[in-house]
């Protein structure tokens, strides 16, 4: 199995011997024997076939599970987090899920806000100030206060995006991002990753870390900077979009339809 | 002659699948006290409008099907026991048995029931379809601790909704009783069934009800969110989750009643 080279920087994700299992069932093992190492700034695509536990192996490295074996460090520090002391340490990381994941009973501009009054005891007033700018960037000022229930999937996928960047995270992680979205969508997303791999004003010009999961790697062709597989619960690091043209894997083949191969 | 081997099976699984749920429920109650304890200063902003929405869900909002409630449960017992006190002469103990009927038995179980039905079950059904759909691990990926966001204003809301509407049920009761009594011509003025029902009340009376019901609502509303929350549901399986917790706690509330009886016979 291939790991990528180990940056001089401390590592943002760094994964020895791990094995994730199954969040609904833990019992379940979803990939064994993960060596990985994510530098500063990396942009990440891990591809996979639906059902071969991309969304469980995100949650895992998200911190929402326990590693069934290995060490996994999140810029240094041991993962999973639970306690209490060490949260604001877990809290650089950001999650995104497949389906937004929305608190039904609040509206999108309440989600939003929800883990800035909760972690920087803030009035409602003041927390809707501060993500202003991010509903604005993210087109969600006529959504804001709508219900979940009452706005389509695109853009619940987009206040799943939002709520995630209000604590402005260093890592974010994002399960399947461009699942489910018509071309539109899909090309914003594509742009406003790329913007923020690369420092956007929203998170005051800082390079973010991205790790996204896809089942079709085509659209990320130009974006992401690094790839890696998951299959039968192996994980292989591709490298480069170059390198995964290359490779004569079936999988990969499978993952790029209409594409040709070297 | 031995029992068959699968109806012992039988009994051996229940009986396990008891323990556990014990077990299951004990440590979620503490989990959820030590979360009251220790995180009453965070969020404050945030915590509290959501506290005080489930105060009001669990109390004032149910205040019309109380009032309803305790008029009826004034009927009922005074109904009854007005034509058979009269009978054997022992009209004069008509405010001891609403004492000892609505304040210290009827009164907080019935509240405790109609807390359950009404907000109990929906707890169930709201936080199971959250666990389903995900929001339980959205919180956890927020850091937000889904005891603290999603448990411990239903537990709060629901000791004070339950004590409150206890109170208001018992009132309500004992002012219909008289009302139902004058009704049916028993020659008993006002003040003598007020100085009655004062008589037959003692200072630990009240210090039991307010006990009695906080702990009906703590017991209630732990049972629920166990079941809603707790363990990892899927949308199909919300529906039994509920089945389960009413019973559970229907069963928890008469339990904990006969404890409350045992104290009142001891002190």
């Amino acid at each position: 199995m291939e790991s990528s080279a180990p940056s001089k920087e401390m590592p943002v994700i760094e994964m020895r011997d791990v094995s994730a299992s199954s969040l609904r069932d833990q019992s379940t093992i979803i990939v064994e024997k993960v060596n990985w190492t994510v530098a500063g700034s990396d942009y990440w695509v891990i591809a996979g076939l639906q059902g071969a536990g991309k969304s469980d192996f995100l949650m895992m490295t998200a911190g929402l599970m326990a590693p069934a074996a290995g060490t996994y460090l999140l810029l240094g520090e041991t993962m999973p987090i639970f306690d209490e002391p060490r949260l604001k340490h877990r809290l650089r990381l950001g999650l995104v899920f497949e389906t937004g994941q929305l608190f039904n009973h609040l509206t999108v501009l309440e989600n939003v806000v929800l883990p800035l009054r909760y972690h920087y005891d803030l009035p409602k007033s003041e927390a809707q100030e501060k993500v202003r700018d991010l509903l604005e960037v993210l087109e969600l000022g006529p959504w804001a206060d709508s219900t979940p229930g009452a706005i389509g999937r695109n853009w619940q996928k987009r206040v799943g995006l939002a709520r995630a960047l209000a604590l402005k995270p260093e890592v974010l992680l994002l399960d399947n991002p461009l699942g489910g979205l018509d071309l539109r969508h899909m090309h914003w997303w594509l742009t406003f990753l790329e913007q923020l791999s690369k420092g956007h004003s929203l998170l005051d010009g800082r390079k973010i870390t991205l790790v996204a999961t896809a089942a079709d790697l085509r659209p990320w062709k130009g974006r992401a900077r690094q790839f890696a597989i998951l299959r039968e619960k192996k994980f292989a690091v591709l490298g480069t979009w170059a390198q995964v043209e290359a490779a004569s894997s079936e999988l990969v083949q499978e993952l790029l339809p209409m594409e040709s191969h070297a | 002659m031995p029992l068959p081997r699968s109806f012992t099976n039988y009994v051996g699984r229940k009986l396990f699948r008891f323990l556990l749920t014990v077990q299951g429920l004990g440590a979620f109650g503490l989990i959820t006290l030590a979360v009251i304890l220790r995180k009453a200063r965070i969020a404050r902003h945030l915590m509290r409008p959501v506290i005080a929405q489930e105060v009001a869900r669990a109390g004032s909002r149910l205040l019309p099907m109380f009032i309803f409630v305790s008029v009826a449960l004034g009927l009922v017992v005074i109904g009854q026991s007005v034509s058979w006190l009269t009978r054997v002469g022992a009209i004069n103990y008509l405010g001891s048995i609403m004492v000892i009927v609505v304040v210290r038995e009827l009164g907080p179980l019935l509240a405790g029931l109609l807390v359950l039905s009404r907000i109990g079950a929906a707890n169930v059904i709201e936080l199971g379809t959250a666990r389903a759909l995900g929001e339980v691990e959205a919180l956890e990926a927020l850091g937000i601790d889904p005891v603290h966001y999603l448990v411990v204003p239903r537990v709060i809301g629901m000791a004070l909704g339950t004590f409150a509407l206890t109170v208001y049920l018992i009132l309500g009761a004992l002012f219909s009783g008289y009302l139902w009594a004058f009704i049916q011509d028993v020659p008993l003025r006002p003040g003598d069934y007020f100085q009655q029902l004062a008589g037959s009340l003692s200072g630990l009376d009240f210090a039991l009800l307010a006990l009695k019901t906080i702990a009906f609502g703590f017991i209630i509303s732990l049972v629920t969110c166990y079941h809603g929350l707790a363990q990892p549901l899927r949308l199909e399986e919300v529906s039994f989750a509920t089945v389960r917790a009413v019973a559970q706690s229907v069963i928890a509330c008469i339990l904990l009643d006969a404890l409350f009886i045992l104290i009142y016979l001891v002190a």
